[in-house]
């Protein structure tokens, strides 16, 4: 009986097409503007990565991408930045069950790669600079220092931000928008993955091409 | 190392008397309004109402407001110009010097683009959108209220730049090498670039805002394809923001690289590219046409519908063509620059898709036209201004089209007739559009009408002025005139650019008439109330509340089952066959709280935007943190909103009756 009730008003009330539902819940929101923040920040890096393209041969007789770029180190940033979008995934999923040794374990492992990360790319920047690389060199160089430097600049504001979520979990437990934040977060962290794949990609292993 | 950076007293162009004239006389009014509001007590009225306040509605109207003295100050700059060009001829050198005059040019154009065109635009989203899809804010309130100071901190620094130091003379485009320091060793270029970069933050939060409000915040029932047709074109306007301004956003850090670190995007040596520049410059430009132009575009939609007191002619098509413009916008922009040395191919494809986008802009105005056609179009100050506009307008997009063409283009370009191109399309397609809006949702904003007759009288004046300021920009353009003359030798010329110094000071007696229109209407408000909330007998949600509306917008989110609901709900009404009324249950709603973090945020930037343009480093510091503790101080900050009872819901409800509800 009470089964046959249930489906009746699913079929009047609740079934409903989505487009007509009326307002969306207030986690649906968040998580959906942020996407479309994201959007927009993916399409201020496709501007960087279009005037890297058009530079990327404006070497000025400087040295050039081949000259400069050591794979191995590109390697391993990578590899951080893939497993801390792996260990951040896990976090995701100790959030969605409320499992608080889980979301801080996962924190930190993924604050600890990020961190790791940026060590490599600055010391990567600095090694470039002291060899006489920098960005006042040429334009090509311009181009690869704002665009790899902005990819890092997003990470450490990323880091930062991890920092103040766990000390809002920490002070406030699961409360709605804390979960929310956690969620945009997670959205942030991947997005800067599949920036710096295409950054490992057009800029390095391209540029180490002869 | 200097405390104040780059700033010393010869930044106060004391020796201009026409600038420190007007700074001074700017200065004393607005001394004088700040001293009435103190005196009055309104400080704290104006802080809590409105300064602090995340309603979509008063956000709105303050954009609407800086838009309109910011049209005030664009317009002065652009009849000094036309001064300017109707005294220069021959051996004359007018009364501007050429550093004045570059300023002008400059100003004239970033200002009028981005704080009078934008704000009125987005102004008039804020206020009309969430009361036409029927819910009760925007997705992001608070994000709203940053957007708009931000908006503000660009006015303020731009406008700065007159009392302090310099504006840029590179015209509003700022193209490299010029704009670069070796060209442009002054802070006039940085207060364009900060400027522009800070009030782009605001402009992108808004466009993420109303992206994520139109898809995932509508009333109940509201379909897509039941959504008012202005909601439409702010979704498309939105969508173009969230994806062009981004790349002004990259564009402008690559040139603050190159001005002040010493980076090579866009200079002579090292390996720049400053053409790449300019195609960043409209692949943001193009599309930003089009955000302009589309909410008009909607403004239109509405006011032909509602004054013919018919459904709009081809709704279907409408947001067709609207989604059409959207994506061909971005398939455009090398028309701005066919001379760059492109090839044939390249400029025979951009020729052809620009010359392509007008097919549904031509859709549109066929709708426009068979939606008044057979209506009983009632002849008020918004039917007016739309009417004028598809008059003009299609003039404008006709010598568009006529540029579209690389040969031709090639002969024209970088002359006035491409200055009485722009401004043909973009005054009726945009402004004229905004007034519109104005017009027609002014009594839903302040609960009463503005007066008609200094309506007609402006619009008279606004249309006859227009025409002629620039018709005859087309001439001299055709006879060779190019763009930005601070004076020019060919006395030909010289009659028809004293015909233009008339239009102008006939469009300067029209936006007399809109102040006037304001200030008897302010006067007359008990005459012109409008107590129904409906003055305009319309179709959409937003005349299905009471004018002003209030915090909450409806008490009840309104059910929206067809098009033009609310029109069709009172044709029930009417003919008696809506017996059974809705149950009116209320129930408590909750309702954002206002916030200082907006403003406060707005506050540092400005700070951190006056220091950056003048190289005070440790002041940039001090507002960047500024703005970051405020930003950390709203994140831990316990609670967000405030819980409306539901015995105040019934209450405004009762004594703000609505005829027909829905």
């Amino acid at each position: 009986m009470n089964v046959l009730v249930e489906v009746d008003a699913v079929s009047k009330a609740e079934l409903l097409d989505v487009s007509e539902a009326g307002p969306a819940p207030k986690r649906i929101i968040a998580g959906f503007g942020f996407w479309i923040f994201l959007l927009s920040d993916i399409v201020m890096f496709s501007a960087l990565f279009a005037s890297y393209a058009v530079l990327a041969k404006a070497t000025a007789g400087g040295p050039t991408g081949a000259q400069l770029f050591d794979l191995r180190n590109a390697a391993m940033e990578t590899a951080f930045l893939l497993l801390s979008s792996y260990s951040c995934g896990l976090m995701s999923l100790a959030v969605e069950s409320r499992h608080r040794f889980g979301i801080f374990f996962g924190a930190v492992v993924t604050f600890l790669l990020g961190a790791a990360f940026l060590n490599l790319e600055l010391r990567e920047f600095q090694d470039m600079i002291a060899a006489g690389a920098s960005p006042q060199r040429s334009a090509f160089l311009s181009a690869f220092f704002t665009l790899v430097g902005c990819h890092g600049l997003h990470v450490a504001i990323g880091l930062a931000w991890l920092v103040l979520m766990m000390i809002q979990l920490s002070m406030r437990g699961f409360q709605q928008v804390v979960v929310r934040r956690l969620h945009c977060f997670s959205l942030f962290w991947h997005a800067l993955d599949i920036i710096w794949v295409l950054i490992f990609t057009i800029v390095y292993l391209m540029g180490v091409l002869p | 190392m200097n405390l104040l950076g780059k700033l010393t007293w010869d930044a106060i162009p004391l020796h201009e008397p026409i600038i420190v004239g007007t700074v001074a006389s700017v200065g004393v009014v607005i001394l004088a309004a700040f001293a009435r509001v103190t005196v009055k007590g309104y400080w704290p009225y104006l802080w809590r109402e409105w300064i602090t306040s995340v309603d979509h509605k008063r956000i709105g109207i303050m954009y609407i407001v800086l838009a309109l003295l910011m049209l005030v100050r664009g317009f002065a700059d652009g009849i000094m110009m036309r001064t300017q060009q109707a005294v220069a001829a021959g051996g004359a050198q007018g009364y501007l010097p050429p550093e004045h005059f570059d300023q002008i040019f400059s100003a004239h154009g970033t200002i009028m683009i981005f704080f009078v065109a934008m704000p009125l635009v987005i102004g008039l989203m804020n206020f009309a959108v969430p009361l036409q899809l029927g819910v009760r804010d925007v997705a992001f309130p608070t994000m709203n209220s940053a957007s708009l100071w931000l908006t503000a901190t660009g006015i303020l620094l731009i406008n700065a730049s007159l009392a302090i130091g310099e504006f840029a003379k590179t015209g509003w485009v700022a193209y490299p090498p010029l704009s670069e320091l070796q060209f442009s060793p002054g802070v006039g270029v940085d207060y364009y670039l900060w400027s522009l970069q800070i009030s782009g933050i605001g402009t992108l939060l808004s466009g993420v805002n109303f992206v994520t409000t139109i898809l995932k915040m509508r009333a109940p029932g509201m379909s897509y394809m039941r959504m008012p047709v202005f909601c439409w074109t702010a979704l498309a306007s939105n969508l173009l923001i969230v994806a062009a301004f981004p790349v002004l956003t990259a564009l402008f850090a690559m040139l603050l690289l190159d001005r002040y670190l010493g980076f090579h995007f866009f200079t002579l040596d090292g390996g720049g590219n400053a053409m790449m520049y300019v195609n960043l410059f409209w692949v943001w430009g193009h599309p930003e046409v089009y955000i302009l132009v589309l909410p008009a575009f909607g403004i239109y939609s509405e006011v032909s519908a509602t004054f013919s007191e018919k459904t709009l002619f081809g709704y279907r098509s409408m947001v067709g063509a609207t989604l059409a413009i959207c994506v061909l916008s971005y398939t455009v922009w090398l028309h701005h620059f066919f001379t760059m040395g492109a090839s044939a191919g390249v400029n025979a494809f951009f020729g052809i898709t620009s010359m392509i986008i007008g097919v549904p802009t031509g859709v549109k105005v066929f709708n426009w036209l068979f939606t008044m056609y057979g209506g009983r179009v009632r002849f008020t100050v918004p039917v007016l201004w739309t009417i004028g506009f598809m008059v003009t307008f299609v003039f404008g997009g006709l010598t568009g089209v006529l540029l579209a063409l690389p040969a031709v283009d090639w002969q024209v370009h970088n002359s006035v007739f491409l200055v009485a191109h722009f401004h043909h399309v973009i005054v009726p397609g945009v402004l004229f559009g905004a007034i519109a809006g104005y017009n027609y949702w002014f009594p839903k904003a302040f609960g009463f009408k503005l007066d008609e007759r200094w309506g007609k009288a402006a619009f008279w004046c606004w249309f006859i002025g227009f025409h002629l300021a620039f018709m005859p920009l087309y001439v001299t353009g055709l006879m060779g005139m190019t763009r930005r003359l601070q004076h020019y030798d060919v006395v030909a010329w010289q009659p028809w650019l004293l015909v233009a110094e008339a239009g102008a000071i006939i469009v300067m007696a029209g936006i007399i008439c809109q102040v006037v229109q304001l200030v008897v209407s302010i006067r007359h408000r008990e005459q012109l109330r409008d107590t129904t909330g409906d003055p305009w007998n319309g179709r959409t949600p937003e005349w299905a509340t009471a004018s002003p509306p209030p915090a909450w917008n409806f008490a009840i989110l309104p059910r929206v089952d067809e098009i033009d609901a609310f029109w069709a709900k009172k044709q029930r009404v009417l003919a008696q066959q809506d017996l059974p009324r809705r149950q009116r249950r209320y129930q408590p709603i909750e309702v954002p709280k206002n916030s200082p973090a907006g403003f406060v945020t707005a506050f540092f930037a400005v700070i951190t935007g006056f220091a950056l343009i003048w190289h005070i480093w440790w002041m940039a510091g001090v507002g960047l943190l500024g703005a970051t503790v405020t930003w950390l101080a709203f994140m831990f900050r316990a609670q967000d909103e405030v819980e409306i009872p539901a015995e105040q819901l019934g209450r405004f409800d009762r004594t703000h009756p609505v005829e027909v509800s829905l």
